[in-house]
């Protein structure tokens, strides 16, 4: 079973990343935002295993992409908590109406 | 059949995640982010990592989509189900996405990976993935030596061979990363608390 080399799953990982650089830029929904991040870090993570297989890497990749993998929950459940906390204070979720910070 | 796979599920999380982002509804994106996230999963198991991809399926679309849902589902009431952007703003989008792309493919396409995997190969020998009698290439049944690894211990690396110090584990970043969940949800549940107002009572 000849298949793919490592070219492919670089680009596929490149597409996950700018799709998910793209989505956090232009959407306006808070939680959109963190759609896009977990795009980028799931582009990351095909990355990483792409060179545990294809590299020499060997084990090393796999247990980086679980702890990306254990990061990304973590940070979707404090970033929604935010999310959560803005809906509560200004009845939205467009990020561009969190700007009492802006000088 | 690697290869047919392949496409599938590449062409599948790619159409998934351009999906996420021309979609202007929630919901939608939503349920694209899910496709995505499994067709990835899909990769990994071709990529010979099977405990990854079976995490990437039980934590990142069972866990972190579903709180992603019950986030649109809490917020996305009537006029925020969709919040537009203007379309300047997409096509400059579109276009410094689109170099963007241009950029990473290109820079990707330019490295001799073969060459550089033979280089690598004999500076350091074999991976570990690929010496005979633990771990065979090709099968992928990595689940032992992952727990091995969290705990400390690198059976991949360190069985059957003499080494004066042991290969590094990964104990101390799985502590760390244990702590860092639990301050994580404590924190949330913090953040989202439901807020009460707080009314002076007498009778306290």
């Amino acid at each position: 079973m000849e298949g793919v080399g490592i070219n492919g799953y670089l680009g596929v990982g490149a597409v996950l990343f700018v799709c998910g650089v793209v989505c956090m830029a232009t959407k306006r929904n808070g939680i959109g935002v963190l759609m896009g991040v977990e795009l980028v870090l799931n582009g990351a993570n095909v990355n990483f295993v792409a060179f545990s297989r294809f590299g020499h890497l060997g084990l090393d990749g796999q247990v980086a992409a679980l702890f990306v993998i254990v990061m990304a929950a973590a940070e979707a459940a404090v970033a929604l908590a935010i999310v959560l906390s803005f809906y509560n204070n200004h009845l939205t979720v467009d990020v561009d109406r969190a700007d009492e910070l802006r000088g | 059949m690697g290869t047919a796979l392949f496409t599938v599920f590449a062409t599948v999380a790619c159409g998934a995640a351009l999906a996420v982002v021309l979609s202007q509804n929630v919901v939608r994106m939503a349920f694209y982010l899910v496709i995505s996230l499994g067709s990835t999963a899909g990769l990994f198991f071709l990529l010979n990592a099977d405990f990854v991809g079976a995490t990437q399926l039980l934590i990142y679309v069972g866990g972190t989509v579903v709180l992603l849902v019950f986030g649109v589902m809490l917020t996305a009431s009537g006029p925020f189900l969709t919040i537009k952007s203007s379309p300047g703003d997409l096509v400059q989008a579109g276009v410094v996405g689109g170099l963007f792309l241009g950029l990473v493919a290109f820079t990707v396409l330019q490295v001799d990976w073969e060459a550089n995997a033979v280089k690598l190969e004999r500076r350091y020998g074999a991976t570990s993935l690929e010496r005979p009698g633990y771990n065979q290439h090709g099968e992928g049944h990595t689940t032992r030596s992952l727990g091995a690894a969290l705990l400390g211990a690198r059976f991949d690396k360190d069985l059957g061979r003499h080494r004066e110090q042991p290969s590094t584990g990964y104990l101390l970043p799985f502590e760390i990363v244990s702590i860092h969940l639990l301050v994580v949800l404590i924190g949330a549940a913090y953040l989202a608390r439901a807020k009460r107002r707080v009314s002076p009572s007498r009778d306290a």
